[in-house]
C-alpha cells in the first residue's frame, strides 16, 4: 500500500506536518493488554465497588430488573455497530424501531409528539426550557424546588450564560407537594415555563392540572418532569402539560454509576417546529411500500448551524432502544403490574416509618431518621449488605436527619423489614 | 391479502402495535410478596390512569423475532466498510461490551457511599490520565454525554475564564468548514458566530483571521485536522494570533484519529478541546448514540471545569463539590459511566504504541484510497490529506445510493458544506487492503455508469428490501407515530 502512494515508511504519512506540532516521545500509556487482562482489571475494579447490595436508593436511578431479551436486542450487530440513520434505505430496522418508540412515548405521556432521545432527562429540562422560550417569546423559567436538584443545576448552568432568569418556588412543607401560593408570586408577564416534576424529587405526586390551569393563567407553559418511567404506567398522564421532559432509565437501562441514559422530550402537536434532537416518520419507498426516515431536519444544527432549535447531534439511541423492547416485553398489562407493584412494596415500608410529607407517593418516599442520624442508620444497613436511603440535607439543609428511600420491584419483604427495623419501626 | 409478499428472509415486518392482541404478554413478575395495595384509595382515584391505549400486547416471541428481524434491514461496521467522513466508524471490539456488563460495574447507584464506588473512581482516573496524555492537556472532565455537549462546555468554559479576567467578550469565531454542532454550541454559551472562510487550500486564512481578532472575540473553534481531512499547519500561527489578544483556541477533537500518538494539540497552543470517545476510541455508535465527549483543558482552565471533579485522599477517592469557579453541572450524575469503561478498554487493548500505529494505519488506508481514486474522481483540495479525503462529484448524491447496490455503506454526501458536491470518506484503520480495494472498484465502476447509464445510477439503489425513500414526502406531511 505504501508503494502504492509512493512512500516508503508509515511515519512519510505525516511528514508534511510542521516539525513543531509533531509528537516525538512515547505515550506514558502502558503496552497493549490482552483480552484476559483487561477483563480481569475490570472485574478486580468491579470488586471494588459495591456488589450484590439490596439497594433503597433512588433519587433520579432505579434499581428495576432487566429482561434478558434487552441486552439480547441491543447486543445485534446491526443495532449496536450502525451510525444514525441518515441513509434510510439502509436503516430501516434502526429507523422503525425508532418511530415505535416515538409512538410509545406518546400513548405513555398522553403528548401527540416524542423525538428520538436526548442525552438524559437532566439536559432535556434546559432544552425543554429553552423550548418554551422560543414558543412564547418570553425570557423567565420558574422551577418548583421539588424538581431533582441536579436537574436544576443543569438547568442553571445552561440559563446563566444566556441572561435567562429563573426563580425557584417552595414545597409545601405537610404535602411534599409544590406551594400553589408560592409558584403564583414567582409567575409573571414574562414567565416563559413552570417547569415541575411528578412524581417529584420527594416521591410526591403533583396536581398537574390544577398547575397547568395557574400556568396558563398567566400565558405560561407548562413542562413537565419525570425521573422514574414505571409511574407512567399507573398514574395519570401529564396530558395537562405543554411540553414533557423525562428520563427512561427505569426501562431496562442499568444504573451504571448515572448512565449512559436516554431522555426524552414530548409535546403538543402544535409545538412539533420548536422541538429539539432527531425524529422519525413515516412515508413510502419508490415501490409504495411503507417506509421511514428522519425527518423535519430543518430544526437541527447540520442544516441551520447557529439558527437550529439545539446542538444535540448524537443523541442515545441504543439506550432508546433498550426502553423500546422493555416497553414491548412489559407491553399494556405488564407495565401496570410492575407499577403496581413497585407502589404496594414503598407502601409496605412507607407506613411502617415516619414520612415527612403526606402527599400521595408512587414508589419513593421521605422518612425522618428520629433521634438517629442518617449515617447511623446507613451504617448499620451496610452490614446487612443493604444501601440504605439518601440524606437529605446534602439538597435540603431544613431537611435534616430525613432519608429518601425508594422501594422498586426488586426490594424483597425481607430486606424492607431490615430497614424498618433500623429506623426503629 | 398474503403478507408474507417477500421470500423469507426478507419478509415484510409489521409494527408491534400491528400484530398485538388483547391479553398477550412477554413478561412474568415474581408473586407479590407484600400485602398488594389499591391505587384508587392510597392515591386518589384523580391520580390513577386508564389503560394505556393502544400500547403493544406482545409475546416474548414475538419481541424477540420483531427485533431481530428489524436487525437485519441495518447496515452494520460488522458487516462492511463504513466510510463515513468525520465520524470515524470504526471496529467495536467485544470485550468492551463484556466488561461494561461487569455485575460490579453496571449496577453501581451514583449515590451510594463514595467507600463503596471505588474502583469506579479508579477508572474514571485513569481515563482521565490517559486522555490527558494522548492530547497533551492537563486536566479532563469527563461529564459531557457527546461531542457537541462538550463543545458547549468548552465554550462555557472559555466564557467562565474570560469572565473572570473581567470581560466575557461577544464573538466566537468558526471556519465554515466546521460542523453544525459548532455554530449551535456557540449560540447556546450565549455568542455571536462569526464564520472565517477557508482559503484556496482547504486551510484557515492567517492573513484574513488575523483582520477579524479583536477585543471582542472570546475564541477560534477549529477543528484539526479540518473537516476537509487536512492538517491546519498554521495552527501555530492562530494560536499566536487569537493568544497575543487575549482569546483562546478551542479544537473540535472529532478528527482525533488522525493525530492520536503523532501530536498532541495541547503541545502547541491549543487550550481546550473535546474528544468523541464514540469516535477515536470505538465506543458503539448504537444508532446515532450513546456518545461521550469529554472535554480536556490546560492549567488556567482547570478552576472552571464542571462539577464534581474526583479527588483523592488517604482515605480514598471522592467527588469534589466545592468548587466556587466551575461553571456548574453540565448533567446529572458524573458522565456516561458505561461509554467510559469502553473507551478506557480500548485504551488499554491498544497501549500508548497501540494508539499510534492505529493512527498510522488510518492516514495509511485514506491516503490508498485517495491514490487509488484520484484519477476517476476530483479531489476537492490538492493538501495531504490525514485520515479522510474529500472529492468532489455533481452526483455525489446519487453515486452514495448506488454505492449501497455494491454492498457498502455511502461515503458523507455534501459535507463539509464548502466543497460542492462532497464526497468525504474516512475508510479508519480498521479496513484491510481487500476490503479497500473492493470500495475502489466499485467507485470506479460507478464513474463509468454515471457517463454510460446515468439512470442506473439516479434511480438507485436498486437491491436494497427498500428502495429510495421519499423524504420529501415526510418532511411535508409529517406522521411522527403510529394510529390507529
Amino acid at each position: 500500500m505504501l508503494d502504492t502512494i509512493g512512500l516508503s515508511t508509515l511515519e512519510e504519512l505525516y511528514a508534511h506536518l510542521p516539525e513543531d506540532v509533531r509528537f516525538h516521545g512515547a505515550l506514558n500509556i502502558p503496552s497493549g493488554k490482552s483480552e484476559y487482562e483487561i477483563i480481569d482489571y475490570f472485574r478486580v475494579r468491579g470488586h471494588e465497588n459495591a456488589n450484590s447490595h439490596a439497594n433503597f436508593l433512588g433519587a433520579g436511578v432505579y434499581h428495576h430488573y432487566r429482561p434478558v431479551l434487552v441486552d439480547t436486542v441491543v447486543s445485534r450487530a446491526e443495532f449496536l455497530t450502525s451510525y444514525t440513520p441518515y441513509q434510510a434505505e439502509i436503516s430501516q430496522g434502526t429507523l422503525t424501531a425508532i418511530f415505535e418508540f416515538q409512538t410509545m412515548i406518546c400513548q405513555l405521556t398522553g403528548m401527540d409528539v416524542a423525538n428520538a432521545s436526548m442525552y438524559d432527562g437532566s439536559t432535556a429540562v434546559p432544552e425543554a426550557a429553552m423550548m418554551a422560550m422560543r414558543i412564547t417569546g418570553r425570557e423567565g423559567i420558574a422551577v418548583a424546588r421539588t424538581v431533582h436538584p441536579e436537574y436544576r443545576e443543569v438547568l442553571g448552568t445552561y440559563t446563566r450564560h444566556q441572561g435567562v432568569p429563573v426563580t425557584e418556588f417552595e414545597y409545601d412543607p405537610e404535602s411534599g407537594q409544590l406551594d400553589l401560593e408560592s409558584m403564583e408570586q414567582v409567575l409573571n408577564e414574562n414567565t416563559a415555563a413552570v417547569i415541575i416534576q411528578s412524581p417529584n424529587f420527594f416521591g410526591v405526586i403533583e396536581d398537574a392540572k390544577r398547575i397547568a390551569e395557574m400556568a396558563h393563567a398567566k400565558g405560561a407553559l407548562l413542562v413537565l418532569v419525570f425521573t422514574e418511567a414505571v409511574s407512567l404506567g399507573l398514574l395519570e398522564p401529564p396530558r395537562d402539560a405543554d411540553i414533557v421532559a423525562g428520563e427512561l432509565q427505569s426501562f431496562a437501562i442499568a444504573p451504571s454509576y448515572g448512565g449512559p441514559f436516554a431522555g426524552i422530550i414530548a409535546c403538543k402537536e402544535k409545538y412539533v417546529r420548536q422541538l429539539p434532537g432527531r425524529l422519525v416518520g413515516e412515508t413510502k419507498d419508490a415501490s409504495g411500500n411503507r417506509a421511514f426516515c428522519l425527518t423535519l431536519a430543518t430544526r437541527e444544527q447540520h442544516i441551520r448551524r447557529e439558527k437550529a432549535t439545539s446542538n444535540i447531534c448524537t443523541n442515545q439511541a441504543l439506550i432508546a432502544l433498550m426502553a423500546t423492547v422493555f416497553m414491548a416485553l412489559y407491553g399494556k398489562q405488564g407495565l401496570r403490574e410492575l407499577a403496581e407493584q413497585n407502589l404496594a412494596k414503598a407502601h409496605y415500608l412507607g407506613e411502617r416509618l415516619w414520612r415527612r410529607f403526606k402527599g400521595p407517593y408512587f414508589n419513593e418516599f421521605v422518612a425522618a431518621t428520629g433521634v438517629q442520624s442518617p449515617d447511623e442508620i446507613n451504617h448499620r444497613l451496610l452490614g446487612f449488605q443493604i444501601v440504605g436511603g439518601l440524606r437529605l440535607d446534602r439538597f435540603y439543609p431544613e431537611l435534616g436527619n430525613s432519608v429518601l428511600l425508594c422501594c422498586t420491584e426488586m426490594a424483597s419483604r425481607a430486606d424492607m423489614d431490615a430497614v424498618a427495623e433500623a429506623f426503629g419501626a | 391479502m398474503i403478507t408474507k409478499v417477500r421470500q423469507h428472509p426478507t419478509q415484510n415486518e409489521s409494527l408491534l402495535f400491528e400484530t398485538s392482541s388483547p391479553g398477550k404478554i412477554g413478561y412474568q413478575l415474581p408473586a407479590l410478596d407484600v400485602p398488594p395495595v389499591d391505587p384508587s384509595e392510597v392515591l386518589g382515584a384523580e391520580y390513577v390512569r386508564e389503560e394505556i391505549p393502544d400500547f403493544p400486547e406482545v409475546s416474548e416471541v414475538d419481541v424477540i423475532r420483531h427485533f431481530t428481524r428489524l436487525s437485519t434491514w441495518n447496515y452494520a461496521i460488522d458487516l462492511g466498510l463504513y466510510p463515513l467522513g468525520s465520524c470515524t466508524m470504526k471496529y467495536n471490539p467485544r470485550v468492551n461490551e463484556a466488561v461494561a456488563r461487569t455485575e460490579g460495574l453496571m449496577w453501581i447507584h451514583p449515590y451510594q457511599p463514595d467507600a463503596l464506588s471505588q474502583g469506579a473512581f479508579a477508572i474514571l482516573a485513569e481515563l482521565e490520565r490517559v486522555l490527558a496524555e494522548i492530547t497533551g492537556m492537563d486536566a479532563v472532565t469527563l461529564q459531557p454525554a457527546a461531542g457537541a455537549h462538550g463543545e458547549l462546555t468548552g465554550i462555557l468554559l472559555v466564557r467562565a475564564l474570560l469572565e473572570a479576567q473581567g470581560n466575557p467578550r461577544k464573538r466566537v469565531i468558526v471556519p465554515d468548514s466546521a460542523h453544525g454542532t459548532n455554530p449551535a454550541s456557540v449560540r447556546m454559551a450565549g455568542y455571536e458566530v462569526v464564520n472565517v472562510a477557508s482559503n484556496d487550500r482547504g486551510m484557515l486564512d492567517t492573513e484574513a483571521l488575523a483582520r477579524m481578532v479583536d477585543d471582542d472575540v472570546a475564541a477560534i473553534m477549529i477543528t484539526n485536522p479540518n473537516t476537509l481531512g487536512v492538517f491546519e499547519e498554521h495552527i501555530i500561527e492562530v494560536a499566536r494570533i487569537l493568544h497575543s489578544k487575549g482569546a483562546l483556541v478551542y479544537m473540535d477533537g472529532a478528527n482525533l484519529n488522525a493525530l492520536a500518538g503523532i501530536s498532541r494539540p495541547g503541545d502547541y497552543g491549543v487550550d481546550l478541546m473535546h474528544l468523541n470517545l464514540h469516535k477515536t476510541f470505538s465506543t458503539p455508535h448504537g444508532g446515532g448514540g450513546p456518545g461521550s465527549g469529554p472535554v480536556a483543558v490546560k492549567k488556567p482552565l482547570e478552576p472552571f471545569l464542571p462539577l464534581p471533579r474526583l479527588q483523592h485522599a488517604s482515605s480514598g477517592w471522592s467527588w469534589n463539590y466545592d468548587r466556587p469557579h466551575s461553571i456548574g453541572r453540565v448533567r446529572a450524575f458524573y458522565g456516561n459511566f458505561g461509554v467510559l469503561v469502553r473507551a478506557l478498554a480500548y485504551i488499554m487493548a491498544h497501549g500508548g504504541n497501540g494508539l499510534r500505529r492505529a493512527t498510522l494505519d488510518a492516514l495509511l488506508n485514506a491516503n490508498y484510497l485517495r491514490k487509488l481514486l484520484e484519477t476517476d474522481y476530483e479531489i476537492a483540495y490538492s493538501a495531504p490529506s490525514m485520515h479522510e479525503c474529500v472529492f468532489r462529484h455533481a452526483a455525489t448524491g446519487a453515486i452514495a445510493k448506488r454505492l449501497i447496490d455494491y454492498g457498502f455503506h455511502p461515503y458523507t454526501v455534501s459535507f463539509p458544506l464548502i466543497v460542492h458536491g462532497a464526497m468525504m470518506i474516512e475508510p479508519t484503520e480498521t479496513e484491510s487492503k481487500q476490503e479497500l480495494d473492493l470500495f475502489v472498484d466499485a467507485l470506479i465502476s460507478i464513474a463509468q455508469e454515471v457517463k454510460e447509464s446515468p439512470e442506473l445510477v439516479q434511480t438507485a439503489p436498486h437491491s436494497t428490501r427498500t428502495n429510495k425513500v421519499d423524504e420529501v414526502a415526510a418532511a411535508r406531511k409529517p406522521i411522527l407515530k403510529w394510529t390507529r
